[in-house]
């Protein structure tokens, strides 16, 4: 497969410990051996602290691009939390940007300590809708809950993307990823989430 | 994180790195054999990746008490000589520069070692209390600095960086910063060469800066060489037209992103770009012989306009005829903060009359309502089940039962965000490092001149044992009167749970003595209490105890391992920790959601009375203690 736009400018979010960055690390490492260029930036601060967290990919055929993806030129966003959708979309989405979406809210503190309302989902939905040329929107918490396995939300997430079809892999190598990452009894239950994840984007037609 | 060695295994020699891994891979691939630290964001995985390589390698690498001793102890062993490397963050090196202002001085002796100090910085303050610049404390240190601009240059220059060192015979000093540290890309790597020097100290010299002035002329005269050499190195090139109409200088990050921001603008035909990667001694003759026929320059760097400052005095000493330098001090580029695509267009757009423009203007305006109205800020707290959360309750507790005016100092560490928005903002005054006792004693000396109000300081394990220590024999000596609570959480929690004098391990994992905070503290005579953080009801009665007395130093040690590392070790929930709804309160309490602000807590927008994420609690259950209805239940899980 080769990439429509290069650099192919990729954004993993979420919020601290929901495993972002063990993603984005995944897709580069897959990427690298197939001879893209790649570099990944991680702005994490104080991260397991419950701050918000993202991964940004430049991919390329032509040369590494820097780790700072320039505002407004995102072309996939793959996030685990919807207000960090919003955030990452509101900074550096355009109308063309294709989204890919957990539905399941992480509360910030001050939401916590009612200073702050959460928006409301239903608003927060339609707006991710609007501000994405096309978007996917799952809930791969409650999925991963299913699956006994809360942790496993991420790779759920992966399998989604992967079902889009809009970034260079196939779902072979990113089995065999999988299975190089965890180790065996964890690398099965990854794979369910996998495919999970990629069967919820297929079934479900972009908006 | 990924092992560096393993490679040489599988005879595979690319692999996907952590800037900090590559550094730490370079360094191993030029020979290193004692590495030490102190952690610190964006530096620690250096030392970590390090460490894991050490018993495969034969490397001694260890977790220091603070930077000091850690550049110290790298440059003794340079100066047996072996090849070395001490890492640390922008503050660190601030702690480390007395020493490193000599060692300037002496340089490393004649046993042919080699030290480099890779120094990472972080611009933006994404993790520090400030985005000093290193750069101006080479200068000021008299030594080289080199910068990379991408993890695989990275990994050369480290190489690099230690022949320089061995052949001049002084430490470099190799600044990284956050978007290298923590930026990954494939490296195509070289191999580790097994080497096994033979350290040895020469005892009938001495090396010292004393009768400083006739090394201080030899050292700017050995400046003066490295200089030579910089303004010949493959690390400075130009790259871009024949006849530009205008050059960007940068380094660093800016070497990326001015690559983007030329590429976005279409500018390839007509802008250069000028890339340093020796900063210090400053390749002056390099910089005039690229840039004497240039009509407009535009410098862009992190933080300081250092190389822009240096590139204005190569320029005046060239005589050019008319020029114009753009960049910080023309107010081009803002004078604080990273560097990024963004801020390089939009400096190149006004200067060449250009328009730029990133999505459509409708686009923008549906974002920027999303920001003024949606977006709500995700503030940095305490996790879930963090021993500091009941510390800083029993505190809050204990500050209000007392009448005074209480001043409380702070110190850097998890517990800093206290006073981050999202925290209780019990301390009022808060620096660097250790600084919290200093300031504390100091406070406790002032009873003759009517200070009244009762003083404590808050420090963590390894800042107390980091910088804490001095201030603390300083308060006990003079007899301040204040008193020291320690929060004992058994590892260096903000910077990824490395290893310190207090918990009986080293950096390279193996069991080595253990340090008692509270042995320590009564040998040196203050009076000692111990409680335990989750322990809501008896840390407050022994904090009220202690503000009773008002002489001399009291100290309080509230011990609790952080549960992040708990629950590494353990794999498993304590309790299963519910809330009984018919006890609860709801909205009329909500002291466990919006008071206590345990990020597991929910409130049920029907109902109003708290829920817990199962997938967030770690089931400690110090929130059962704070529940004023009896509503919050903690029930053993069977194993």
């Amino acid at each position: 497969m080769s990439l429509n736009v290069d650099p192919l400018n990729l954004i993993v979010c979420g919020v601290g410990g929901q495993g972002n960055i063990l993603i984005s690390r995944m897709i580069g490492r897959i990427l690298s051996r197939k001879g893209y260029h790649v570099t990944i930036g991680e702005t994490f601060g104080a991260a397991q602290r419950g701050g918000a967290v993202h991964s940004s990919m430049r991919i390329s055929r032509k040369r590494y691009y820097g780790p700072l993806i320039p505002k407004g030129r995102a072309h996939i966003i793959a996030s685990l939390e919807p207000l960090e959708t919003l955030r990452i979309l509101a900074a550096y989405g355009n109308e063309n940007v294709m989204t890919v979406t957990n539905t399941q809210p992480v509360y910030p503190v001050a939401v916590l300590s009612r200073r702050r309302e959460y928006p409301e989902l239903a608003m927060l939905k339609k707006t991710v809708m609007t501000l994405s040329g096309a978007a996917w929107l799952v809930n791969v918490t409650q999925m991963a809950l299913e699956l006994g396995t809360p942790i496993a939300a991420n790779i759920i997430l992966l399998g989604g993307l992967l079902g889009t079809g809009k970034i260079p892999l196939s779902s072979a190598e990113v089995e065999g990823e999988i299975r190089s990452t965890f180790p065996a009894s964890a690398a099965e239950l990854n794979l369910k989430a996998l495919e999970m994840g990629r069967e919820a984007i297929l079934a479900s037609a972009s908006s | 994180m990924t092992t560096v060695t393993k490679v040489k295994q599988h005879n595979d020699l690319q692999k996907f790195l952590l800037g900090n891994e590559a550094l730490a891979r370079g360094a191993l691939e030029a020979g290193i054999s004692f590495a030490a630290g102190y952690p610190g964001t964006p530096s620690s995985e250096i030392i970590e990746t390090l460490a894991k390589s050490a018993k495969e390698l034969n490397l001694y690498v260890e977790w220091s008490t603070n930077e000091k001793v850690a550049a110290e102890g790298a440059a003794a062993a340079a100066i047996s000589g072996l090849r070395t490397l001490v890492a640390m963050k922008n503050a660190g090196l601030s702690v480390a520069l007395d020493f490193l202002t000599h060692l300037s001085l002496t340089g490393l002796g004649d046993q042919q070692g080699a030290l480099v100090a890779v120094v990472c910085d972080d611009p933006d303050a994404h993790s520090s209390g400030d985005e000093t610049d290193s750069r101006w404390l080479a200068k000021f240190a008299y030594t080289p600095l080199m910068e990379p601009s991408t993890v695989q240059e990275a990994h050369q220059m480290i190489q690099a960086a230690y022949g320089l060192s061995q052949k001049h015979r002084c430490y470099v000093i190799l600044r990284s910063y956050t978007r290298l540290s923590h930026a990954s890309s494939l490296v195509e790597m070289g191999e580790i060469r097994p080497s096994q020097p033979k350290a040895r100290t020469d005892p009938s010299s001495c090396l010292t800066p004393y009768l400083a002035k006739p090394k201080h002329d030899a050292v700017l005269r050995k400046l003066e060489q490295i200089e030579k050499e910089f303004d010949a190195s493959p690390f400075n090139k130009y790259l871009g037209p024949d006849t530009p109409k205008l050059v960007v200088v940068c380094s660093g990050s800016g070497v990326t992103s001015a690559t983007e921001a030329i590429e976005l603008l279409g500018l390839e035909e007509s802008v250069g770009m000028l890339k340093l990667g020796t900063l210090w001694p400053f390749p002056k003759s390099f910089v005039q012989r690229h840039l004497k026929n240039v009509a407009e320059i535009l410098v862009v760097e992190e933080v300081d306009p250092f190389v822009e400052l240096h590139v204005r005095e190569a320029l005046y000493d060239a005589k050019p005829s008319k020029q114009s330098v753009y960049g910080k001090l023309s107010g081009h580029i803002p004078g604080y903060g990273e560097i990024d695509p963004d801020r390089i267009v939009q400096a190149l757009s006004s200067i060449l009359k250009r328009d730029y423009q990133s999505r459509s203007a409708e686009y923008s305006k549906a974002a920027q309502s999303v920001v003024d109205d949606v977006l709500v800020s995700r503030g940095l707290t305490w996790c879930p089940g963090c021993p500091h959360r009941g510390s800083f309750w029993a505190l809050g507790k204990a500050l209000k039962a007392d009448k005074r005016d209480i001043y409380v100092t702070g110190d850097i560490g998890c517990y800093t965000l206290d006073v981050f928005p999202e925290g209780k903002c019990q301390m009022n005054l808060l620096h660097a490092m250790g600084s919290g006792v200093g300031l504390a004693a100091g406070l406790g000396q002032l009873g003759k001149f009517g200070y009244d109000q009762p003083v404590m300081s808050i420090c963590g394990d390894s800042t107390f044992f980091h910088a804490s220590l001095p201030g603390l024999i300083n308060a006990i000596y003079n007899k301040s009167n204040m008193i020291l609570v320690i929060l004992d959480n058994q590892a260096t929690a903000m910077t990824g749970f490395q290893a310190h004098p207090g918990v009986g391990y080293n950096a390279m994992g193996e069991p080595t003595n253990r340090i008692d905070i509270e042995n320590l503290c009564r040998a040196l005579g203050a009076m000692v209490t111990v409680s335990d953080a989750f322990d809501i009801k008896g840390t407050t009665a022994k904090i009220r105890e202690l503000l009773k007395v008002n002489e001399g130093v009291r100290i309080l040690i509230l011990r609790r391992v952080c549960e992040l590392l708990r629950m590494k070790r353990e794999k498993k929930k304590p309790l299963v920790v519910k809330v009984d709804t018919q006890k609860c309160k709801g909205e009329k309490c909500a002291i466990c959601y919006s008071a206590f602000r345990c990020p597991a807590f929910m409130k049920d927008t029907d109902t109003g009375k708290a829920s817990i994420r199962e997938e967030a609690c770690p089931g400690c259950g110090v929130c059962i203690s704070i529940c004023p209805s009896k509503a919050i239940i903690g029930e053993v899980q069977a194993s």
